[in-house]
């Protein structure tokens, strides 16, 4: 992954028959609406054509996960009820400002109040400026794991896989990594981030092997496993950070910080937290994209994935790339949780992951499994998480709403028959974008 | 296979057995706490029994290697597995005493919810949906249970709506995965974020601000009349909770209706061959539906026993992975009631084997412990899925042409 992007060379041979052997479109495991130029010689209206209907689903399942989310809002809360005693218009207006009033502070914690901004930018007080524009940049902090986590989701999805374990693999890249943050010291900076950066992707991938291997050798279900890889996970972490990786001068199970040189540089001085590795995400997801479309490695994946048996008689040894894909994705993974300990915490707490992997499998769904619309897609869940702590601050509604909101896009992109019939929308040309996880026996 | 047996055997006679003393003792306790005893305690000395065990495993290690189980394998490894568990246990309570009636009951407390889950999967995957939704259903159950419990201030209304709660989400992963044609998967990826920030939402909005929504009554331990009094058996099958009675009618009930009944035939049939089930008049949706109904309903009652049945109090995240250890079973128990319900009962086992070493003191973190079920389920699932025979069309869509 960390070779340059010198060979673009192996580009049009690679992707010929990839739209090629999609024609066995029951095994197809996800159609490249986004991917690459179309085969038929069109213009470039068409391709415009083409995104905008890959995009219209994703759109629209956003938009209904959020409306549903604020009827949950409205039949939650009591100050609704009490309005409905009054009168029944009364109740819908309550209901109605309660959930503005709740999508406002979201809104505003996801991108920052526009009066504040325009009032410090006047005042040109440079702390006043730092804190009305922290909420977007803070987004774009949130949204960061989002982009390892989703990333490696979307991996394991082209190579056929089901990657559950991403949560697992946060813990342990995590532990990984603030191990080697604190423990080696006296390194310069540009050693030590990189070290500390590939021992979490080392400990993400041994948690993504494991499953993978298993998978592979004996065709036990990674569904399952990586599932059960999760549990270890945690109570592996559990065990660590009360016993030999809890700081010593402390009763809270915390383990200590890491040194300075492997702290990712931020760009701002306090409170913006934004550090580098946004732009390490960005510049993995477009590896990411170059690897899996531009590479034959990449090819062979996918074709792994997309119909292993016709991958077999092409001569792709189809267990190899699972051990591998599952490698990798749980790199990826680490990588996340690294990010969240070098750039963020500076250390590891307890229970600091709060569900990055399983928000990564509704990233992964919403952004078609391309790096590019992982990307969207985790800015757009990176802005609802940073927002959802301020309206849980503002109006008092739990932070687990989002999951809820999270699901229901979710199916709603699962299905998108759903979306098509509540919205009228004429089935498209061309066959769905279909995800498909084979059952229990591989 | 036979190197494992071998291995086994070597740790009990040096890494047990050469770490007693000569004349130390193990006792075993015979009778769950709490009950007047009626069977003396059993002690044996520690390091005869110790070698005895290394020795037969041993010699079935090497039977193994020279010609083979064949079929019986699997038995072999149970024995020697079983063998070794004991072994351990004679060691480490060497010198002390430990409860194996206790041990056993709680084994079976902690193989309830497993089972039920386990169930619930039977029924849904001999219909050919696979649901990887229970641990939401579960969790589901449990919080609807322990909220409308509180409310009614009555058991059964609470049981009731933890059923029905289950029994909403397996329709809607029907109504996803059989009128939608979503990936069965990823339906059921969709149920668990959905439970999980549900109940959540719930708990952190009514059940934590007002304790009395989450104080539901719960079911009594319930002793049968003449059962219970039978020596070992009778305290640990029948003194005890009405779920754990009520899992095991369900475990005959299903079995039959499975197996021996025209309903049962055509719930197979629809998941090993719809399109034969179809051209025979069998209505392929509705029995699917039927299936993820029932599935959810089950796994709304196993999620109420955590609440109505053990803890009394709805936790946040509390089914802490049993649908998916249950549904571990159920693979492993070949999608069977009985093979899931002895899958169940290892798993509750190793659970509840590890509560029992952190009180005797083993130097193992109690993490550790905690690990062993869920690397139980991967050893085992790495083990047994090649031979297993799921339902043909398990996790296919159905396509009515």
């Amino acid at each position: 992954m960390t070779k340059s992007k010198a060979k673009p060379k192996s580009k049009p041979e690679a992707s010929k028959p990839a739209t090629g052997g999609q024609a066995d479109a029951g095994h197809v495991l996800i159609q490249e609406l986004m991917a690459g130029p179309p085969e038929s010689p069109g213009s470039k209206r068409s391709w415009w054509r083409r995104v905008g209907q890959a995009a219209l689903v994703p759109a629209l399942a956003v938009l209904s996960g959020l409306l549903l989310g604020g009827v949950l809002i409205a039949v939650t809360s009591p100050e609704v009820h009490e309005a409905f005693q009054v009168s029944v218009l009364n109740g819908i207006v309550t209901a109605f400002a309660v959930v503005f009033r709740a999508y406002l502070a979201l809104f505003a914690g996801a991108f920052g109040d526009p009066v504040k901004m325009t009032l410090a930018l006047q005042s040109g007080d440079p702390e006043a400026i730092r804190r009305a524009f922290n909420p977007i940049l803070e987004s774009m902090v949130a949204a960061t794991p989002y982009i390892f986590a989703g990333l490696s989701v979307a991996l394991a999805f082209r190579g056929g896989l089901f990657n559950i374990g991403a949560e697992g693999q946060i813990f342990v890249g995590a532990i990984t990594a603030t191990y080697a943050g604190y423990a080696l010291t006296g390194l310069p900076a540009i050693i030590h981030i990189p070290v500390a950066l590939a021992a979490g992707a080392l400990g993400g991938a041994l948690w993504g092997f494991i499953p993978g291997y298993l998978k592979a050798r004996t065709g036990a279900h990674e569904v399952i496993n990586t599932i059960m890889m999760n549990y270890i996970a945690f109570r592996l972490s559990d065990w660590l950070l009360t016993g030999p990786m809890m700081r010593p001068d402390s009763f809270n199970p915390v383990s200590p910080t890491i040194q300075e040189s492997a702290m990712l540089p931020r760009f701002f001085a306090d409170p913006i937290r934004l550090h580098l590795g946004f732009f390490l995400a960005l510049v993995t997801a477009y590896l990411v994209y170059w690897f899996l479309f531009r590479t034959t490695w990449g090819f062979d994946l996918r074709t792994a994935g997309a119909n292993p048996r016709a991958a077999r008689y092409a001569g792709i040894k189809t267990g190899r790339w699972i051990i591998l894909t599952m490698t990798l994705a749980g790199a990826l993974a680490g990588l996340a949780g690294t990010n969240e300990v070098l750039g963020v915490n500076h250390n590891l707490a307890m229970a600091f992951s709060s569900g990055y992997g399983f928000d990564a499998i509704a990233i992964a769904l919403l952004g078609r499994s391309h790096p590019l619309g992982v990307v969207l897609a985790s800015l757009l869940f990176g802005t609802l998480r940073s927002g959802a702590r301020r309206m849980q601050v503002v109006s008092g509604i739990p932070i687990d709403i989002i999951l809820v909101i999270q699901a229901m896009i979710l199916a709603f992109i699962a299905a998108p028959a759903i979306i098509r019939a509540i919205y009228r929308l004429r089935q498209p040309a061309e066959a769905e974008a279909e995800v498909l996880v084979r059952g229990w026996g591989g | 296979m036979g190197f494992l047996f071998l291995l086994l055997g070597l740790v009990l006679w040096f890494g047990f057995g050469a770490d007693t003393e000569l004349g130390q003792t193990t006792t075993f306790g015979m009778t769950p706490g709490g009950v007047q005893a009626t069977v003396a305690d059993w002690t044996v000395s520690t390091r005869p029994a110790l070698i005895v065990l290394a020795l037969v495993c041993v010699f079935l290690g090497a039977v193994e290697l020279v010609r083979g189980f064949g079929r019986m394998t699997n038995l072999a490894l149970g024995l020697v597995a079983g063998m070794f568990v004991f072994g351990f246990l004679v060691w480490a309570a060497a010198g002390t005493s430990v409860n194996l009636g206790g041990l056993l009951n709680s084994s079976l407390d902690k193989a309830v919810p497993i089972t039920l889950a386990a169930l619930s999967g039977v029924l849904c995957e001999r219909a050919g949906v696979v649901n990887i939704a229970i641990e939401g259903m579960m969790l589901m159950g449990a919080m609807m249970g322990a909220l409308i419990g509180s409310i009614a201030q009555n058991s059964m209304v609470g049981l009731a709506g933890a059923v029905v709660a289950g029994g909403a989400l397996g329709l809607f992963h029907g109504w996803l995965s059989i009128k939608y044609k979503t990936n069965q998967i990823i339906s059921g990826t969709v149920i668990n974020i959905f439970s999980i920030g549900m109940t959540s939402y719930i708990s952190s909005l009514f059940l934590q601000q007002q304790q009395e929504l989450n104080h539901p009554p719960i079911f009594p331990t319930f002793p049968l009349p003449l059962l219970s009094k039978i020596p070992l058996a009778g305290p640990i099958l029948f003194l005890n909770n009405p779920f754990v009675y009520a899992m095991f009618i369900f475990l005959i009930v299903i079995h039959v209706a499975l197996f021996f009944m025209r309903w049962g035939l055509r719930h197979r049939a629809v998941g090993e061959h719809p399109k034969a089930a179809d051209t025979l008049g069998i209505n392929v949706f509705r029995t699917r539906y039927i299936a993820t109904l029932l599935s959810g309903m089950m796994a709304g009652f196993a999620g109420a026993y955590l609440t109505l049945g053990s803890v009394g109090r709805f936790d946040e995240v509390m089914t802490a992975g049993r649908g998916f250890i249950g549904l571990a079973a159920m693979i492993f128990g070949n999608w069977t009631p009985f093979g899931a319900f002895g899958a169940s009962l290892l798993f509750g086992f190793a659970d509840a084997l590890s509560a029992k070493l952190a009180i005797l003191g083993v130097a193992i973190p109690s993490q550790f412990l905690l690990m062993t079920p869920y690397i139980v389920t991967m050893v085992v699932l790495a083990g047994v899925v090649g031979r297993s025979q799921m339902p043909a069309a398990d996790g296919v869509p159905y396509e009515k042409e």
